[in-house]
């Protein structure tokens, strides 16, 4: 069967288990789905946050992501792909992305999950402001992340 | 060309996009960022750093040596903090 890939980016919530229902519904050769979610904190090194906002590249965003899908189903034997990206103001508690994996079996779900939150984190254009007490300012992106996306070059 | 700004970028240029009309000594995204500083004074803090800015080209990222001939779209930014 053919891989059953969404991508989304959008200001609502998001649905996990409506989303995994959706990825894995009508067959019966998954064995294997693995989420990740990445959920808003409430405090970064000790400062408290009120919300973040999250700003895209509309276009590139999805292309980005798009590009990224295929590496992974290109690299691993996947049944389905979802990944779903939330921009605007997010609170703490919120999700802000989702990465859904199925295949027949978990370790091709495990590491294509991990691929794509490792490239997507370094590759794709989202920008985070993070609202605090002292006022407002856009994250810093981190070195760890490349690095962490890095690792997947290295044969 | 069209150009886009993004994130702390687009603040300091002040406008999110716009068309422009580089010399043709401007060659490459490296050129560019430098032509484009010398357009006043936001222009100059938003690309007092280029090489923290990075760059698209019709929706791909490129390095800063890549040729802008024939480039629809271009879009400066600072690294990606999404996911």
């Amino acid at each position: 069967m053919t891989a059953n890939v969404t991508i989304r980016i959008q200001e609502a919530d998001f649905d996990i288990a409506g989303e995994i229902s959706a990825l894995t519904k009508g067959r019966t050769d998954i064995g294997a789905v693995v989420s990740f979610s990445g959920i808003c904190r409430g405090s970064e090194g000790g400062e408290t946050i009120a919300a973040l906002t999250l700003e895209h590249y509309p276009g590139m965003a999805e292309a980005e992501i798009a590009r990224h899908v295929d590496t992974a189903m290109s690299r691993w034997p996947l049944s389905g792909v979802s990944v779903i990206h939330r921009i605007g103001r997010i609170a703490p508690g919120e999700n802000i992305v989702l990465v859904l994996t199925a295949s027949e079996h978990r370790q091709a779900a495990f590491q294509a999950a991990e691929f794509l939150m490792d490239y997507l984190k370094a590759n794709a254009p989202f920008w985070k402001r993070e609202e605090n007490t002292g006022g407002t300012g856009w994250v810093d992106a981190r070195d760890h992340d490349d690095d962490a996306a890095a690792r997947w070059t290295k044969s | 060309m069209k150009v886009k700004y993004f994130a702390w970028v687009r603040e300091r240029v002040g406008k999110s996009e716009e068309t422009i009309e580089p010399p043709s000594s401007v060659r490459t995204v490296e050129d560019l960022i430098a032509w484009l500083a010398q357009r006043g004074e936001t222009y100059a803090h938003a690309f007092e750093t280029p090489r923290v800015i990075r760059a698209a080209i019709d929706h791909a990222h490129v390095k800063s040596n890549a040729a802008i001939a024939g480039a629809r779209e271009i879009a400066f930014f600072p690294p990606m903090t999404g996911g």
